[in-house]
């Protein structure tokens, strides 16, 4: 259901638009939201535990990732180091 | 001899597409394995990457709703359409290149994302641009839902999400989406913001708030900026879908 609401809303975005959004405005404020959620998304799936902030296995992972991304790794190689060291970390009793 | 001449940029174009597209195509292995370990079945795994097509979008939407759970299902639909706004401005773009035809127009709305704009608005010129956004937008269709079904099922057989580090990758799959985006320093300093609001929010809201107060932060600082410095440069085009 929440997929479909989604989808309708999407579409929506296609259909209203064309005069509305026009302008540098919009794309200023499109791309800025863009930075802003996907930065806010990174802390809350690093820090975020029910409610709470937490630091375990995944701050390094995401560290690991940063460095990687700074040196233009490609996307899957960030994502499989960052899945290795948290998994490492944990196996190794390390982090929780 | 300018027949020969376009054939060779058109089929260029077309090449490049099908190379983005099998590139990004394996974020959807990684999307299919964390969405199922995050506790969502193949089934509806499928549908997101069906219908929202979306990367960043649809990362969004299975976080959020994953940590919060049902009451956050809003917070995931408004942060989902939010990220959602750009392809709405590409599609502006890509509106003269697509040309008139009601259908053909509704099929490359739902398939205008990052990838295939990117490669339609580097051409130069017209027929090329058509070639490469119809050639990067099937072959991204194809390749992102048939990797997302395997990811799927490989993330089915892994069982608990933590023990993989799959929560890492969740964050680290944010942070890859993010990055290509902090190219001036404008971006940079709405990211700081939004990251240090969701620090501050995250013990005392529900959760999926933090990310919409984000979003407030976007949006005000895209206002004030344009009041302040409307000429600025503006943000390089790019990133995943």
């Amino acid at each position: 259901m929440a997929s479909l609401l989604i989808w309708a809303l999407k579409t929506a975005g296609y259909v209203v638009p064309r005069r509305f959004v026009e302008g540098a405005l919009m794309s200023r404020v499109a791309g800025l939201v863009t930075a802003a959620l996907l930065a806010s998304l990174v802390i809350a799936q690093a820090l975020g535990n029910n409610g709470t902030i937490t630091v375990d296995a995944r701050v390094p992972a995401v560290g690991v990732a940063a460095i990687l991304l700074y040196f233009k790794a490609p996307f899957m190689v960030v994502l499989l180091a960052a899945g290795v060291v948290a998994a490492g970390l944990r196996f190794l009793g390390l982090m929780v | 001899m300018a027949e020969e001449f376009n054939a060779h940029h058109h089929r260029r174009a077309r090449n490049q597409g099908f190379q983005v597209a099998a590139a990004v195509s394996l974020y959807g292995v990684s999307f299919g394995a964390l969405s199922v370990a995050l506790g969502f079945s193949i089934g509806q795994t499928m549908v997101l990457s069906l219908l929202m097509f979306s990367g960043a979008s649809q990362f969004a939407f299975i976080g959020i709703v994953a940590t919060g759970g049902l009451t956050a299902v809003g917070a995931a639909v408004a942060s989902a359409g939010l990220l959602g706004v750009r392809n709405g401005l590409y599609a502006l773009r890509m509106s003269p290149i697509i040309g008139p035809g009601f259908f053909k127009r509704a099929l490359a709305a739902q398939l205008t994302v990052d990838e295939s704009t990117a490669v339609a608005v580097a051409q130069s010129d017209l027929t090329s641009s058509r070639h490469g956004f119809w050639a990067t937008a099937f072959s991204l269709y194809a390749g992102w839902n048939i990797s997302t079904l395997i990811g799927a099922i490989a993330g089915d057989a892994l069982g608990d999400v933590r023990t993989w580090g799959l929560d890492a990758v969740a964050a680290a799959a944010f942070l890859a989406l993010l990055w290509p985006r902090l190219t001036s320093r404008e971006p940079v300093v709405v990211a700081i913001g939004a990251a240090a609001v969701t620090i501050v929010l995250i013990p005392v809201v529900p959760a999926g708030i933090p990310v919409l107060a984000a979003a407030a932060v976007g949006i005000i600082s895209g206002i004030y900026r344009h009041r302040v410095a409307p000429h600025a440069p503006e943000r390089t085009e790019g990133g995943a879908s």
